[in-house]
């Protein structure tokens, strides 16, 4: 009992930043109806830019989260929808999915030339004592990046639902057309989608590079995963990325402790194959309709 | 006109054929050893290491004249720890004019490129520990590391004697480096009657090892054999200490080595390995050497940067000791050969090879005090 607590917990947390990234991608989806193949960089970059803050300009490591922090919505909010998205929405579709794919390379390969190729270690950002939990032994920092994630998650969505900006960002998703002739001002909003996910990209960082070290290559297995959690949870609604994210994280702690370690990476891409069988619009989306 | 035309045809001779001349002799002043290594993913650490020791001995032998009046060139060639990749870069280097090729470290890497090398007749210092390399019959593969089948059972007396224990956890990397060190491992256990109670494999890069310490939790192990590169290691250090596993962790090469300290931070803290070399070592040429690296890299090593020097110097004396540029000599006189360091100091340490290219060389077991290795056992050559 103590080790199942201990693996649930365990992959609850992770899973609840891999569901951060993966509200980036139905964000992202809603706004530009592209798919960001960038999207595990942009949870990778971002640790990069606090170890610069934190080594090359000598500023307190809060300070530096905070740097980091603003750093990764410009570049990876602003600019990304200024040099990338916008020149290509007229011809949405391919075009800017191939260009996303790019964008991740080029990230990718201009952290390893100009940073480094070895792992980085990251500062933890919270206490790594350990509390008992019914015969377990409980990690602290487990179940505070857990919180901090599904705080952030609901948080967002509180935004969307209950503020006049979110429900013009929800208007904005559903249907541009109308929103504008409504008077939203629908550039804003597709502007503040992204730098909403650039912000989430970026606190999912935070979180996972002190376990996963902050490293070049980070980004390949967190986009994979954080694509098959919103495809698993269903692609056009924020809970859908958080319940695949979660699913996803504790499903691949159980499968590695009680089945088979081996395997463990074939799990998420089983699952996406049941899903897309089964439910193609995921566990909680839905099948027609947008809302975001 | 016809005068004319034969200063013109010789000009044209000149400038066709003099920079080739140029270029031949040129040529014929330099010595290529290439560095197939380990650059970028998951070896970077290791390859790294391993260059940038072989480079700065590389600077010493160059800036003292050289090997028989010639000196040494080192281009990088990135395998990206991708054995493929490995492969087809090692008959680059051959093709680019390779005299001996230095590298690779990841062993998955060496036994596939190694081939290559074999079928070329070019020497190849490596810096893999996985026991296999040196038991496919090539001739031409030499280590600058004792292999894990004579590392891991230096261990043996360690668990069985100094801690007493009865079961044990095995966690490695599952991969060439890591399944030759398991195998060697669970033999030498069998032997000394210690039950290993949870053998937990995981994926070269894995990020993520809450499963793999909760199980070897759950197992009531009394110590674990932790046997990963070195980027897992600190990974797995990491989440030992935030699951609260509190038995002795002990390695072979990688566990307490310095990147594993810095990546790992305060977790690292008490792990304990045995090295075949060390930084931490009290050996004055060591100590000397890792001063050096240092000052040169800011930075400090750990023993891949010690295996890139020794094997650095090791391509220079034996080259001496044949007395000419010839690969199959080269090989010939490496086996059976003990280079002392008394004679040959820039080997740090008394090295031996056997017909294998297996090495032989006194270790060290060390253990993680405040953040840095301590030396704290010797053990003899084997």
């Amino acid at each position: 009992m103590a080790q199942f607590i201990q693996v649930l917990l365990s992959g609850l947390a992770t899973g609840s930043i891999y569901a951060m990234a993966a509200v980036g991608f139905t964000l992202i989806w809603q706004a530009a109806k592209t798919v960001n193949f960038a999207q595990g960089e942009f949870v990778m970059l971002p640790a990069f830019f606090v170890l610069i803050a934190h080594h090359a300009l000598h500023l307190p490591f809060w300070l530096s989260l905070a740097v980091g922090l603003a750093a990764a919505v410009f570049v990876l909010g602003y600019l990304f929808k200024r040099l990338i998205v916008e020149p290509m929405l007229p011809v949405t579709g391919l075009p800017l999915i191939i260009s996303t794919m790019a964008l991740a390379i080029v990230l990718k390969e201009s952290v390893k030339e100009f940073y480094g190729a070895e792992a980085q270690p990251f500062p933890e950002l919270f206490p790594q004592d350990t509390i008992p939990v019914l015969d377990a032994v409980v990690s602290v920092q487990d179940l505070l990046n857990l919180a901090v994630s599904l705080s952030v998650v609901t948080a967002l969505t509180l935004f969307l639902n209950r503020t006049r900006t979110g429900r013009c960002m929800q208007a904005t998703a559903q249907n541009p057309d109308v929103a504008e002739i409504l008077g939203v001002n629908t550039r804003r909003m597709v502007l503040y989608t992204f730098l909403i996910n650039a912000a989430l990209a970026a606190l999912a960082s935070f979180l996972i590079s002190p376990v996963y070290l902050a490293k070049f290559s980070n980004g390949e297995t967190l986009g994979l995963i954080a694509f098959i959690a919103a495809i698993v949870g269903g692609f056009n609604q924020i809970r859908g990325a958080l319940v695949g994210g979660l699913l996803i994280g504790v499903l691949d702690n159980l499968t590695a402790t009680y089945v088979t370690a081996e395997y463990r990476a074939a799990l998420p891409l089983v699952l996406l194959i049941l899903i897309i069988m089964v439910r193609p619009q995921g566990l909680v989306g839905t099948s027609e309709g947008r809302a975001v | 006109m016809r005068r004319q035309s034969l200063i013109a045809a010789a000009a044209l001779a000149a400038a066709t054929f003099g920079p080739a001349v140029g270029t031949v002799a040129q040529a014929q002043d330099k010595v290529l050893v290439p560095c197939v290594c380990e650059l970028s993913g998951a070896g970077a650490v290791s390859g790294s290491n391993y260059r940038d020791g072989a480079k700065l001995a590389l600077e010493e032998i160059n800036a003292a004249g050289g090997v028989l009046g010639k000196q040494l060139v080192m281009n990088d060639y990135d395998t990206q720890t991708d054995p493929q990749t490995s492969r087809a870069l090692v008959q680059k280097a051959i093709d680019d004019g390779a005299y001996v090729i230095f590298g690779t470290v990841y062993s998955g890497s060496t036994i596939v490129n190694m081939l290559v090398a074999k079928q070329n007749g070019v020497p190849q210092i490596t810096g893999s520990e996985a026991p296999k390399i040196t038991q496919l019959g090539n001739p031409y593969i030499f280590r600058t590391s004792s292999s894990a089948a004579k590392g891991v059972p230096a261990l043996t007396a360690y668990f069985k004697q100094t801690l007493g224990t009865k079961k044990i956890a095995v966690a490695w990397v599952n991969n060439e480096f890591g399944k030759g060190g398991h195998d060697v491992f669970v033999s030498q256990m069998k032997g000394a009657g210690i039950d290993v109670v949870a053998d937990v494999p995981s994926e070269q890069g894995q990020a993520d090892f809450a499963a793999d310490v909760s199980k070897i939790k759950e197992s009531g192990a009394e110590a674990v054999f932790v046997y990963l590169n070195e980027e897992e290691s600190a990974r797995f250090l990491k989440e030992a200490k935030k699951q609260g596993l509190t038995v002795p962790l002990v390695g072979e090469v990688t566990l307490t080595g310095q990147k594993v300290i810095d990546l790992a931070g305060g977790a690292a803290d008490g792990a304990y390995a045995h090295v075949g070399l060390t930084t931490g070592a009290d050996v004055p040429s060591i100590r000397e050497f890792a001063r050096k690296f240092q000052a040169k890299y800011g930075r400090d090593t750990d023993h891949n940067g010690i295996k890139g020097y020794i094997g650095m110097y090791a391509i220079k004396y034996v080259t001496e000791l044949v007395g000419s540029f010839d690969r199959e000599a080269f090989a010939k006189k490496m086996h059976g050969l003990t280079l002392d360091v008394a004679k040959y100091p820039g080997m740090l340490l008394t090295t031996s090879w056997d017909d294998t290219g297996e090495l032989s060389r006194e270790s060290f077991m060390t253990k993680v005090v405040d953040g840095k290795q301590k030396v704290v056992g010797l053990v003899p050559a084997n």
